[in-house]
This record gives structure tokens, sequence and C-alpha cells, in this order.
């Protein structure tokens, strides 16, 4: 893993984050710290407010209660006159351009040819020029293998070609986070593999700080810096991968990681 | 019924097509407005401003619960001879017919737009934000693009009914086909009789039967929403 590049030693903190949907609370004050460049794997049973964390960082939902620190800077609330208040639109938008991800169902956009899919963001958010974005995706289309199907349709790809385009696309958009969910879920059992050893290979090679959820649990020991184990939108037990899949604290963390074995 | 006359018959062309002419451009401006102004309705209504969104829904539940004319007649002769002073007669009529149909059609038009644009993943809206995409171009450039294609059919279709209604013109004096006939054909023969509504029901047919078989193709082309 790389060295921190901040000078501050939290690229993201969770303080007191409350998150409901209706009166169903799926988060109960919530704190947490990732540093830069960490890569943290979530696990834990379904519906244990995992992707509702990623999708908090990502701002696809608004915290109820507390705030998210993205790289130092409040996510739901700005600064204004001394005090924070609730983020507007535009503020929001700055934020998200440090912050990517990468979904389940790869949500490529389907009227765009791939490369026009790594290049949109580049180009509309971050302004960069049609032939500088281009070579950039054309670099990140070869990282990911794609190389040959630059010109093709979203629809014309395999699950795990699709969700190659999607990290690409992620990427070149130079976030300091990466958000995973679930990303090999949605593959067939033989495509799985090689989107794993992408992920693990750009992990490995950037200082990019990873949040990731993923019922892969060889893969979260592999590269994973830290694991949290979340249960009823806690977090139960949060340390080293070798000691939660080995020698875990808490009964919680245990049963469900036999569950898994069981399953797999 | 009077005697079925040929002649009377192909004496009466000349001003079907005349009308037919009009029909025809009616057809296109009302189309044109509906199509954008429809698609506005819709965007307003997805961004649920307050207020403005329930005036908007109001509006087009009153409009699609009124005949269109009385919309017409609304619009000739209650808005037209406070707004259009010193405007050509025709050009008055013009913007009247147009303003009529596409605003009518606009918010049926509108509920077209709003199903497709609904009909696009959540996860489309999500990966735009994600890519930090300016409002604008999210529309522009991922939700329009999936959304309108599949509503082309549905679109056409309103202007197969729109082009339909057009006579309704001709009760403020638009030389549609109809006008054309009962009024003008009328005059010159003592009467318009079964021939003359023959060949305006004739060239409805003509061009209305085609253009539904074309929607039903692009409608399997690129399935309904």
């Amino acid at each position: 893993m790389s060295e921190p590049s901040e000078t501050n030693n939290e690229m993201i903190r969770f303080e007191n984050v409350v998150k409901r949907f209706g009166s169903n609370t799926v988060l109960e004050d919530l704190n947490f710290t990732v540093a830069p460049g960490e890569f943290v794997t979530l696990i834990g049973p379904s519906g244990s407010g995992k992707t509702t964390i990623l999708r908090l960082v990502m701002t696809l939902e608004k915290v109820s209660e507390g705030t998210i620190y993205v790289d130092g800077k409040p996510l739901s609330h700005m600064p204004k006159g001394g005090k924070l208040v609730p983020a507007d639109e535009k503020y929001l938008r700055e934020a998200r351009k440090s912050i990517g991800m990468v979904f389940q169902q790869f949500n490529l956009f389907p009227n765009m040819n791939v490369l026009r899919n790594v290049t949109e963001g580049p180009i509309r958010s971050l302004g960069q020029s049609r032939d500088e974005a281009e070579k950039k995706a054309k670099d990140l289309l070869e990282l990911v293998g794609l190389t040959d199907k630059i010109d093709a349709r979203p629809t014309q790809l395999s699950g795990g070609q699709q969700q190659r385009v999607a990290i690409a696309r992620a990427l070149a958009m130079e976030p300091k986070v990466l958000l995973l969910d679930e990303v090999t879920s949605a593959l067939d059992p033989e495509l799985v593999t090689g989107v794993l050893h992408l992920l693990k290979d750009i992990a490995n090679s950037t200082d990019i700080t990873f949040l990731c959820v993923t019922h892969e649990m060889q893969f979260a020991r592999d590269v994973s810096d830290r694991v949290m184990m979340f249960d009823g939108g806690q977090i139960v037990e949060d340390g080293h991968p070798e000691k939660i899949f080995t020698d875990p604290d808490h009964d919680r963390t245990r049963e469900f990681l036999q569950a898994v074995l069981d399953r797999a | 019924m009077s005697k079925w006359d040929w002649e009377r018959f192909w004496d009466a062309w000349p001003y079907v097509l005349d009308g037919l002419w009009v029909t025809i451009q009616f057809t296109l401006l009302g189309s044109i407005v509906a199509y954008i102004l429809g698609l506005i309705f819709a965007i307003i209504r997805q961004l649920r401003i307050p207020v403005v969104d329930q005036v908007l829904w109001a509006f087009i539940e009153f409009v699609r619960s009124t005949p269109l004319l009385v919309q017409v007649f609304f619009l000739y002769w209650v808005i037209r001879p406070e707004v259009m002073q010193g405007i050509e007669a025709d050009t008055q009529k013009i913007i009247v017919g147009t303003f009529a149909l596409g605003v009518h059609y606009a918010c049926y038009t509108s509920e077209v737009y709003r199903a497709g644009i609904e009909a696009v993943p959540r996860g489309q809206w999500e990966a735009a934000t994600a890519l930090s995409l300016p409002r604008r171009r999210v529309w522009t450039g991922v939700i329009l693009p999936q959304a309108v294609p599949r509503v082309l059919p549905a679109l056409g279709n309103y202007t197969i009914a729109m082009f339909k209604e057009v006579p309704l013109l001709s009760a403020i004096s638009v030389f549609d086909i109809v006008y054309q006939v009962k009024t003008e054909y009328a005059a010159s023969q003592g009467g318009a009789g079964p021939e003359a509504w023959a060949a305006a029901g004739l060239t409805f047919l003509a061009l209305s039967y085609p253009c539904a078989i074309l929607v039903r193709r692009l409608e399997r082309r690129v399935g309904t929403v």
C-alpha cells in the first residue's frame, strides 16, 4: 500500500452519522475514519447498512444526522459564515469530483460507446479537452484489457467487460476515494476472478483510498488493509483482515464468516 | 341522399388538396409546439419544484379535461382580441390554431415524455451523479437520449390524432380541408354533397393509415414505454 499523500491523515471521517429511511434506522451513531491510501472492506449480513455507507459517501443519500468528511471537507454540509449549513448542489458537485463509484449493476450509459462512457466525466465535469480525455481513456482501457472494444456499445459487452469499462470510467475521474459496491455480485462466476484481479492490481499500484462492499471473502482478505464487520447499522469489529478472518473477537463475526463459508 | 355524380367528385379535389396543404401545415406546426412544450412540461414536473409543479399539474389536467374546440374558441374570441392587435388576420389564425393544437397536445405528450423519463433506470442518474456531471448534461447526455427514442412512436400517434383534429379550426375559418369543402366548394356547386365529403374522408384515410403503419413499425423497433 502507498504512503499517505495528504497532510491530514484522514481521507474519510464519519462523525456521529445516523441514517434513517422513514422510521427504519439503518445506521446508528456511526464513527470511523479511513486513512489516505487505505483499502477498507465492509463485510456483514445484508441489510447491515454497508451499501448505505457507500451511497452516503457518494452523496446519493443524505445523512439524517452527523457529518461525513472527505479529504478534510464536510460532504453533506458546507462552511458558510463560520457555520456549517446544508450543502447546495454546486458544493456537492465539487465535492463529488474526488469520489468515484463502481456499481453492482455497472450503470454504463447505453447511448454512448465505451470510449465516450470513459471520457464523459473528464470532459463534462473536469473540463478536460477531448484529445486529452481520449488519450487517458485509451490508456485506462488498455489497463482494463479492453482496447479492442473502444467503439463497442455497452450492450455488446459481457458483464465482466462492462464492469471493466465502469472501473475505467471511475478511474478516469482521478478520484481520491473509490467506492466499490458489490462489483462482482452481478457477474457470471467465471468472470469474477478477472475483475477482482484487476481491482487488486489497481489497489496495489495507486494511492487511491478504497471503501469496498463485497461478499468475496478471499478477495477481502487478500487486498484489504482493514476489514470492518457490520451488523444492525453498527461496527461490530474493526481490524486487520488476518485477525478478522482467522481469529475474530466477536461471536457475531465468527457466525457471519461461518455462514458465508458454508454457502460457498 | 342525392345521386352520386363522378364529375362533382373530381371537381372537389382541387379544393380538398388546397385544404390538405393547410391541414398539413397546422399539423406540423402544432406538433413542433406539442413536442417541445411537452418536453419542457415533463422536465419541469420531474424537477418537482413546489408550487410550479402543482400549478402545471392543474393546468395539464384542465386542458386534458376540456374540449379542444372550447380551447380554440377561448383563444380566438377571448385571448386574441387582447393580445394580437395590429397583426394580420390570417397570421392571427395561424398563431391561434398552432397554439391551440400545440398546447392541447403538449398536455398529452408531456405524460408520454414523463413515462419515458421514468423508464430510465435509477442507476443511470446515480452513475451521472458519481461522475459529477452538470445537471444540464445529465438531461441532454444521459436521460433524454435514452428516454426520447422510446417515446417517438407515442409522439407519432399524437401527430396522427392531431392531423384528424385540424378540421376543428374550420370553426375559426381556417382554410383546411373541411372549410374548403363546406364553404368554398359548396359555394361553387350549390352545396357540398356526398362526393366532396367522400373526397375529404379519403384524403384523411390516405395519410393517416400509412402513417399509423409506420408508427407501428417504429414501435416494434424501439419498443414501447
